[in-house]
């Protein structure tokens, strides 16, 4: 049984669906922010997948970049969770509705 | 072998992303752990499919920098379980997983017809090195690579601005 890049693909599928599963279902803040970072691990494999297949190296540059931001999307969603939980004592997204009428 | 690997690293993969995202598990410090497992694997995916350096990336900045901080978060919040588990709204309790299944059904039928059973073509040996990768990130890729550097720059600080409690 080769590898090919069928089986790659639709296991990426499956990491990016309970990705969005996590961020529909899960409650608390910091879950839904590893659920992200879920959905973005999806679409690495995709990536890379990809990139396996055509031989290009660009597929793994986006990738790296990728990585950064998802680098610099944990640390500002941590640092607004540490500023909600001051204001609020919990990080359960059902009792954030300040915004909303 | 090669599958063989692959069949172990998918099924980590899939139960620890499941772990993490579906509303079963109470304590947070198990999901993230699961988060931690979920990466690696992912990163053993990646040197399956001979990306070496973006699978120690991988390792180094995901499973160790990212799950560092949200492990550090979990224990500075001590936010140990979550209090009420499962979505209150309608469309995202019933709809969503339904929608979610019909999506990887959809993707999972497309590739299914469209497979042809093919195996991964052959690889110069540069491919995935540091040196391939750091060739074109210093020469196509050099504004996005300095501009993503700003970009890490401007989060720092506004992170630090967020978390502070008094400028």
């Amino acid at each position: 049984m080769p590898l090919g890049p069928e089986k790659f693909l639709m296991l990426s599928a499956v990491l990016f669906t309970l990705g969005v599963l996590g961020v529909l279902l899960r409650r608390g803040a910091i879950s839904i922010l590893m659920s992200i970072e879920l959905m973005l691990n999806g679409a690495n494999l995709s990536f890379i997948t990809f990139a396996r297949q055509y031989g290009q190296a660009e597929g793994q540059i986006y990738v790296f970049f990728i990585i950064t931001l998802a680098a610099a999307e944990a640390a500002l969603g941590l640092a607004i969770v540490i500023a909600l939980f001051r204001l609020r004592e919990s990080t359960d997204v059902d009792q954030l509705s300040l915004f909303k009428w | 072998m090669e599958s063989v690997a692959f069949i172990v690293l998918s099924i980590l993969t899939v139960t620890s992303a499941a772990v993490v995202a579906l509303p079963f598990v109470r304590n947070m410090v198990v999901c993230a752990l699961a988060l931690a497992v979920n990466l690696v694997s992912v990163a053993g995916l990646f040197f399956l499919l001979s990306s070496q350096f973006i699978g120690f990336l991988q390792v180094i900045v995901y499973a160790g920098a990212i799950m560092v901080v949200i492990l550090f978060v979990l224990m500075l919040l001590s936010v140990d379980d979550e209090q009420h588990m499962g979505s209150s709204g309608f469309f995202q309790r019933y709809l969503g997983p339904l929608l979610a299944a019909g999506f990887v059904a959809i993707v999972g039928s497309t590739l299914v017809v469209s497979s042809q059973a093919t195996a991964f073509p052959a690889l110069p040996d540069s491919y995935g090195t540091v040196g391939a990768l750091g060739r074109e990130l210093f020469t196509r890729f050099f504004y996005p690579f300095e501009a993503i550097s700003l970009l890490l720059v401007v989060a720092m600080i506004g992170a630090v601005l967020l978390a502070k409690r008094r400028l």
